[in-house]
């Protein structure tokens, strides 16, 4: 008897299984979008994809963070649908993506403002350029010099593989310079904030989003970092975050890159700490 | 019933197999992915090489500073941890009365299964602040805040285990000790303790393992620094934190992939080393009655 029993719940788990696979088949065809890139966007890219397939039930997106490089390599080998890019694309990837029949389409998606941050007890509240990037390579060791106490100054920067660290290199140093090997290296956007809140000598760069009471922003050549300094270009750590799609997109690519670009899209923008573009 | 037993008999070997079998897959893996790096980067350079700069053009990826660095902080864990996890054992064994080990070994041994990213938040916000004001330095991510937090985490193992190994020091040997007119202390010292030495060094190896090992804690509070560290006192880069930090950015097969697993190369060999030598010691010093 025992045995029967077990049997019948068996079929009627099985049916019941069977029965709920057919009915969640989405009624639409499926459809698949991958992104692939830069991890600065991938946040972004990542909070976009995830509202919009709630939207979207027959949509699947993939994001994958794999660097700025990456990302447009993949396009170019024609393995993503978007490509995600901290960076303008370079000369070199536009003619390696023409010789293999892809015309790459350059889509700002979001801004960014790397703000040069210290710690609140510090008095120094402006550095030029040159301070900056004197303190970086480590000529300049000590607050003293740049017009603060006599407190050595603790370098902190980003892992040399992060796109944050790429884009102070070339904003703030100039290409191919090394950042001192005395600087604390630290992970991501919160471990530098959290170093920088708790050391008393500590200079560090964050993305504008991130930036709070704990730790003081300072004017980078007279300029404070803003969403509006940064959207007028006149604070110079500024730079666009870009999809890159092959042509001008068309389908549910192009209906993805709208929603991006919709105001909806443009809040998950500012949600994730950027600035929108529209 | 027979048949039951028959497999048995044969099931286990295969589960007791399982762990031969990932070492043997880690091994190869680490090796496999690893190794081609010195195809086009000589051996020689990534060992001695002052410069650890995996995305400057042209990359140099010398591990010396690294390999510091986890040297730097695991010795000086180990000088903390040791001595005061053989203390630990000592008092637990033969010094404290049944309720006082009764409630402290527990204690103990709770330490070990906190997790590592909470004794990180714990160097983190803790630890740092307090050591630049004690010894008034610019920045308490570093070197030392990582030994300490090391030395706490592989205090439990090292205490615990030297604890087991004294003991089961047979009781005949205190008692012929005492029968000579040795104190307690001298009979602790000069009978115990060097009958226990062969445990104690597996104490002691297994908690280099743990700390020379552990990334998350450290990856928190070593600082980061890439360059050679001149005092205890300067951030540090050891090797895990750097194969934790860079291997979720460096491209599948690149040259930095590469030199990543080579660091794990090195780390594993470390450990093999100490392994080998801990072996030596314990055969050396193992105790032979008669």
């Amino acid at each position: 008897m025992k045995r029967v029993i077990l049997v019948a719940l068996v079929i009627v788990f099985a049916g019941v299984l069977f029965a709920g696979c057919k009915s969640s088949q989405p009624t639409e065809q499926p459809v698949n979008i991958t992104i692939n890139g830069s991890t600065t966007v991938f946040p972004i890219a990542q909070k976009e994809a995830e509202v919009y397939m709630n939207k979207h039930l027959n949509v699947n997106i993939s994001v994958e963070g794999t660097g700025s490089g990456n990302g447009i390599a993949a396009l170019i080998d024609g393995t993503t649908d978007i490509a995600d890019s901290s960076r303008e694309i370079k000369q070199g990837e536009i003619d390696k993506a023409k010789a293999n029949g892809v015309n790459p389409y350059e889509i700002p998606i979001a801004l960014d403002a790397l703000s040069v941050v210290v710690n609140p007890q510090n008095p120094v509240n402006a550095l030029t350029t040159e301070q900056v990037k004197k303190i970086y390579v480590g000529e300049i060791t000590n607050w003293k010099d740049v017009g603060g106490p006599d407190v050595p100054i603790v370098v902190v920067a980003r892992d040399t593989s992060s796109g944050t660290y790429e884009a102070f290199i070339e904003l703030a140093l100039g290409k191919g310079v090394n950042i001192t090997d005395k600087a604390i290296v630290q992970a991501s956007n919160q471990t530098v904030k959290n170093t920088v809140a708790l050391t008393k000598g500590a200079i560090g760069y964050i993305g504008l989003g991130y930036v709070d009471s704990s730790v003081k922003a300072i004017s980078y050549d007279g300029v404070l970092p803003s969403k509006e300094t940064a959207k007028n270009k006149t604070y110079k750590l500024s730079r666009y975050l870009y999809m890159y799609t092959n042509g001008q997109p068309t389908g549910a690519v192009k209906d993805f890159i709208d929603f991006v670009l919709s105001s909806e899209g443009q809040n998950i923008v500012d949600s994730v700490g950027f600035i929108k573009v529209k | 019933m027979k048949k039951r037993r028959a497999v048995i008999e044969y099931l286990l070997p295969v589960f007791a197999y399982i762990a031969l079998i990932a070492l043997l897959g880690i091994v190869f893996t680490v090796l496999v992915e690893g190794l081609p790096l010195f195809k086009s980067y000589s051996v020689f350079r990534f060992i001695t090489g002052k410069e650890w700069r995996p995305t400057s053009e042209p990359p140099l990826f010398g591990a010396l500073p690294l390999i510091i660095s986890s040297i730097f902080v695991t010795v000086s864990s180990m000088l903390i941890a040791v001595p005061i996890g053989i203390a630990t054992a000592i008092y637990l064994s033969k010094l404290s009365n049944p309720f006082i080990k009764d409630f402290l070994k527990p204690v103990v041994e709770l330490l070990a299964s906190i997790p590592s990213v909470v004794y990180g938040f714990f160097g983190l916000v803790f630890l740092a602040p307090l050591l630049q004001k004690i010894f008034h330095l610019s920045v308490g991510l570093n070197g030392f805040n990582a030994s300490i937090i090391l030395a706490f985490m592989a205090l439990p193992t090292i205490a615990s285990l030297a604890e087991d190994a004294i003991s089961s020091v047979p009781v005949d040997i205190e008692l012929a000790s005492f029968g000579l007119g040795a104190s307690k202390f001298e009979t602790i010292f000069y009978a115990v303790l060097p009958a226990a030495l062969p445990g104690i060094f597996t104490a002691v190896s297994l908690g280099f393992g743990r700390a020379i090992g552990e990334t998350m804690a450290v990856l928190m509070v070593a600082g980061g620094a890439i360059g050679i560290p001149n005092s205890i006192f300067s951030p540090m880069r050891p090797l895990t934190v750097t194969i934790a930090a860079e291997m979720a950015e460096s491209p599948v097969g690149s040259q930095h992939y590469m030199a990543l697993f080579s660091l794990a190369i090195l780390l594993l060999l470390f450990v093999i080393i100490f392994n080998l030598l801990a072996e030596y010691f314990r055969n050396k010093f193992s105790f032979k009655r008669g």
